[in-house]
């Protein structure tokens, strides 16, 4: 008997579905039945956090940094922030280049720099800016990285194989591989005080208020007035990330 | 049988073969992958439970003003009333746990100055002093109350 061509076809697709069927079948019986959801009184699908930050309020006393270290555990040494205020001074005849700077993170505030009436100096708080769209989830080869429900970026640290990529890739430069698990690390935004109900501790210890936590799916968080009525800016705008730190006030300096 | 048929066999080991590595692939897979995977997105849902998990160190407010009401109390007619309690007071989620934990101490002048402190960056509201010219020598507290630090109070 001669094979042809039709034979040989034939065969090798049953062949080919059969075995790809078994396997089908095979991983769904291993799965098993779909575990069951951890019935909790926090629901991701009912929030979608951001954070308002009024440039006009802060007074650079590193009260954010400070707590944000002790409540996350960030190694304490610079160089290593989930936060961090930077002073930019603008002198008027540079406009387009303001001088910036941050000594350690503004951890323990800033000592006396600029002299009074040579230009306009002002701090601003930086953190991680829970984009929506963000390039550091974009980027990871393994899953480890991502976005949740409510709008939370966080690091799985079981899963991250510390390759830096989402370092690169966030153009915030929010991103650190903490040296201790040679994972990458980020802010959390404090997810484990915002699921029972407390608002993260750089906004707990900020004297002026300058830090504010806003719930964007709860109609009655204030955050969605003080969104309409004041002048909002976000960070590199042009990159749209979707990122959702939104400034009150920020100079157009403020890179 | 005829050699066309012997060709043809040689496949048929090649197919099982493959089958075989497919079907280690798949157990291999089955047992490594969390079964939860990809329920939300290309991540372990169970990432954000390991997070969430995290110890706290701050209280909260609300927490101290269960037992220090009267120092809440104290502070509501001065602009302080805006501050938390751990800004100055630092972590205190064990003493709030476990009151026999003594507090840390605030440390005074310093903790003062963080904020009142001049300072060309600070926005022009912030009420701030040169501490020198402010109180020669004297300590801040000589003359304010931390909690309520007007000084035209009754």
């Amino acid at each position: 008997m001669e094979t042809t061509r039709r034979d040989f076809l034939m065969v090798g697709t049953k062949l080919l579905v059969m075995t790809a069927a078994t396997a089908a079948a095979l991983e769904h019986v291993l799965a098993g039945a779909p575990e069951a959801a951890a019935a909790g009184p926090y629901n991701t699908a009912e929030h979608w956090w951001a954070m308002l930050i009024d440039v006009e309020k802060c007074i650079g006393g590193g009260h954010c940094v400070r707590a944000c270290k002790t409540e996350n555990n960030v190694v304490d040494e610079p160089m290593y922030f989930r936060t961090w205020v930077e002073r930019y001074h603008i002198n008027m005849s540079d406009p387009d280049h303001p001088i910036v700077d941050s000594p350690n993170g503004g951890i323990n505030g800033f000592s006396e720099k600029y002299a009074d009436g040579d230009g306009k100096t002002f701090f601003v708080p930086k953190m991680c800016n829970h984009c929506a769209d963000s390039p550091c989830t974009q980027v990871c080869p393994v899953g480890a990285t991502f976005r949740t429900n409510d709008g939370v970026v966080l690091v799985d640290k079981d899963y991250c194989v510390g390759c830096r990529y989402c370092v690169q890739a966030c153009p915030y430069g929010c991103r650190y591989l903490d040296p201790r698990t040679h994972t990458a690390d980020k802010c959390t935004l404090c997810y484990h005080r915002l699921t029972k109900g407390l608002v993260p501790a750089c906004v707990e210890v900020c004297p002026t208020g300058a830090r504010q936590i806003a719930d964007l799916k709860n109609p009655n968080d204030p955050a969605h007035e003080y969104l309409r009525t004041h002048k909002i800016q976000v960070l590199k705008p042009q990159m749209a990330t979707g990122a959702k730190v939104y400034y009150n006030g920020l100079d157009g300096a403020v890179r | 049988m005829n050699r066309s048929f012997k060709d043809f066999e040689h496949l048929i080991r090649l197919a099982a073969l493959f089958a075989c590595g497919l079907l280690l692939f798949t157990v291999v897979r089955a047992e490594y992958v969390p079964k939860d995977f990809g329920k939300y997105g290309h991540y372990r849902p169970g990432a954000m439970a390991d997070v969430a998990a995290r110890p706290m160190t701050y209280a909260g407010r609300a927490r101290c003003t269960e037992c220090h009401e009267d120092t809440v109390d104290e502070m509501l007619p001065a602009k302080h009333k805006v501050i938390s309690c751990e800004t100055c007071h630092g972590p205190l989620l064990k003493h709030a746990d476990d009151p026999e934990v003594a507090p840390l101490k605030a440390d005074g002048q310093a903790l003062c100055l963080r904020c009142h402190a001049a300072n060309t960056g600070k926005p022009s509201h912030q009420p701030t002093v040169v501490a020198k010219d402010h109180s020669d020598e004297d300590t801040c507290t000589a003359c304010h109350k931390p909690h309520d630090p007007r000084m035209d109070q009754e």
